[in-house]
């Protein structure tokens, strides 16, 4: 009798899973093992896939100093990005953790305004402003501080300046979410017991919304340095980062071996990024901002 | 300078949020080492008190004094007053020990001396040997005692506690309300207790300051506030009372007699300041444990009046038992010790009533 309730109760945990588990096995498990056997495959010189365990395509991607220079320049433009993202986040979202209710609603809503217009058209949107015959080219002219329009455009500031207008929301949004939940009684309490409001943020608050910071970093991190679109509008052709490399093999090249392989790279590259924060921080605080 | 007498002391306080005034203006004297429970149900007004004195909220008008010294525009970092929550408000990322610390770091305390505090401000609240944990390694009665011992080591003008206690289960609730007074008669501190707990302002305070609608109901000590109700709002609030609604029909210089609505007359003590005079509408309060009941048989004695009635219901308690009598169709309360067996539903009894135990109030203050 009690054994038959015992079973029951640890069969029903996998069936509630089961369209969970069933759904990332078929999105995630099963794709990603296709690439990893593609990865494997080789392209012949007439253009043709041959099947079977060849390693040249791991070769090529782990030893020409090519691929290397832009993984790494991938992860400083992201680094450079993030820590960009966690000092302009962090002001918006002390403001709206602070607002009263009803614009604090408004301003969450106003944050999430940005996703409802295709990220594509956002970056491209940047051309219209810092362009030769952009918005502020054409203010600066107009106004004589310049006879020739400046080139703004198309290198790294830019290619970061993209990032950080696509990420900012998600780093805001983390930060405000760990911010919300500081109950206000700590930060009275350390004034009642004689701490300014700044000492009291140093020493409360802002210990206290670290794991925010930090998840907002994560995220940060790991969506910018798979990007390869902001790179592509808002890059010069040396700013390619490592997506890049991926989406031209596959898509100019119809290299799918070699593409296949090149995301396995950055695919452990920002696996292994989460899997250090998970050992020290813990994934818990990203689905927090989610709920 | 008799200001010097009083701890604290707030003139013509108000404060109005909009349209909403949470608190009319209102005065209060409180003495200088005294405990003082400012009692009333939520919305009344209490902890906007107690927020104001702290300095988290601004009044809208009036001044706030601490040790005779306007404070208003003092901010709450140099006011020196304790603050305890009903959430205990620890420092979650701090130890227990770098929690009672907190305030000394901004007080210029040497190390040792702060070391020495901290260990002696643990010892009064009894855990000593708790300092290297962090607050959600502690239960909560324990973290009430690190919250309060932290709010003492900084040795306040003024110990001001907000609901301290109702966060606790009830066994705790008691042990705790002991302990809180221990401490408060050994540090001899100046203590503003905010609940809504009469149990908890009867046992604890010197002072209570019953509150309603932002308005301050009655001020005494807890014998009088509870014997003597200034208003049927006091007199329901602290415990179970009776309340009867009647018209006097004669008075001498010791008795008033009361003839109570559909009920009976019964007979009340004279106390000079009430002006009651023949025919006039008043209101007696009788305190449910004040309400005897007794064998249907039994005679008037002097300065009692007697009703009869019957038992309606019973709320047996185990030592006493709560009764619920019809007395000519009106429900009155009995909280009565049990002798031998309580008495039983639908059985007659008679209701006994001693004139001193009538509180008579005048019927105009119907909405007060």
């Amino acid at each position: 009798m009690a054994q038959s309730a015992e079973g029951d109760l640890s069969a029903k945990p996998w069936l509630l899973m089961s369209p969970a588990l069933a759904a990332v096995a078929l999105l995630l498990v099963i794709p990603v093992f296709f690439i990893v056997v593609y990865s494997f495959w080789l392209r012949t010189a007439v253009g043709a896939v041959e099947a079977g365990f060849h390693l040249d395509n791991w070769a090529e991607v782990l030893t020409d100093p090519f691929y290397r220079d832009i993984l790494f320049a991938t992860i400083r433009i992201a680094f450079i990005t993030t820590v960009l993202c966690a000092v302009l986040g962090y002001i918006p979202a002390y403001f709206i953790a602070n607002a009263g209710r009803q614009h604090r609603l408004l301003l969450i809503l106003l944050l999430m305004l940005p996703f409802w217009i295709s990220y594509i058209i956002r970056t491209m949107s940047w051309i219209n402003i810092l362009g030769a015959s952009g918005a502020l080219n054409y203010g600066l002219m107009g106004l004589g501080i310049t006879s020739e329009p400046i080139r703004m455009l198309y290198n790294e500031a830019t290619v970061i300046l993209g990032l950080v207008h696509f990420l900012l929301p998600f780093m805001i949004l983390n930060i405000y979410v760990s911010l919300e939940a500081i109950d206000r009684n700590l930060i009275d309490a350390a004034r009642s017991l004689g701490s300014t409001s700044w000492q009291a943020f140093r020493e409360v608050t802002l210990p206290l919304s670290l794991p925010g910071l930090a998840a907002g970093s994560l995220l940060c991190f790991v969506l910018g340095a798979g990007t390869y679109i902001t790179p592509m509008v808002l890059g010069g052709p040396t700013d390619a980062m490592f997506a890049n490399l991926v989406f031209e093999a596959v898509i100019t090249q119809l290299n799918w071996p070699l593409g296949s392989a090149l995301s396995l790279v950055l695919l452990v590259v920002l696996g292994s990024v989460v899997a250090l924060y998970n050992r020290f921080l813990g994934l818990g605080q990203i689905a927090k901002s989610f709920q | 300078m008799n200001d010097q007498a009083h701890a604290v002391e707030i003139r013509e306080v108000a404060k109005r949020f909009g349209d909403f005034t949470a608190l009319h203006p209102t005065n209060l004297h409180i003495g200088e080492g005294s405990f003082v429970t400012l009692l009333g149900p939520s919305g009344c007004g209490k902890t906007t008190t107690l927020r104001i004195i702290a300095g988290l909220l601004e009044p809208s008008q009036g001044d706030i004094l601490i040790k005779g010294a306007r404070v208003n525009d003092t901010p709450i970092h140099r006011r020196n007053l304790g603050l305890v929550f009903q959430n205990y408000a620890l420092f979650p990322h701090k130890t227990v020990f770098d929690n009672v610390a907190f305030g000394l770091k901004y007080r210029h305390v040497s190390r040792d001396e702060m070391a020495d505090r901290v260990a002696k401000a643990l010892e009064l609240v009894q855990l000593p040997h708790l300092a290297d944990r962090f607050p959600r390694q502690l239960s909560g009665g324990q973290q009430q005692r690190i919250a309060l011992a932290r709010a003492i080591v900084i040795q306040p003008d003024v110990l001001l506690l907000d609901e301290p206690l109702s966060a606790l289960d009830a066994n705790l609730r008691e042990d705790m309300r002991v302990e809180l007074k221990r401490i408060q008669d050994q540090l001899g501190i100046t203590t503003i207790f905010v609940t809504h707990d009469q149990a908890e302002a009867l046992a604890m305070s010197d002072r209570i300051v019953v509150m309603r609608d932002g308005l301050i109901e009655q001020i005494g000590a807890p014998e009088e506030v509870y014997n003597r109700p200034a208003s049927e709002f006091v007199a329901r609030f602290l415990g179970n009372s009776n309340v009867l609604p009647g018209r006097v029909e004669s008075r001498d210089d010791r008795a008033i007699k009361v003839a109570i609505d559909g009920v009976g007359t019964i007979l009340t003590e004279a106390v000079e300041e009430e002006g009651a005079a023949e025919g006039d509408p008043v209101r007696v309060v009788v305190r449910a444990e004040k309400l005897q009941l007794a064998a249907p048989e039994a005679q008037a004695e002097a300065g009692t009046s007697i009703l009869p009635g019957g038992v309606e219901a019973v709320d047996y308690q185990g030592q006493a038992a709560r009764y619920f009598v019809s007395v000519n169709g009106h429900q009155m309360q009995a909280v009565n010790a049990i002798d031998e067996r309580p008495f039983r539903k639908g059985e007659a009894v008679s209701v006994r009533i001693r004139a001193r135990d009538c509180v008579l109030l005048p019927s105009s203050k119907t909405e007060g």
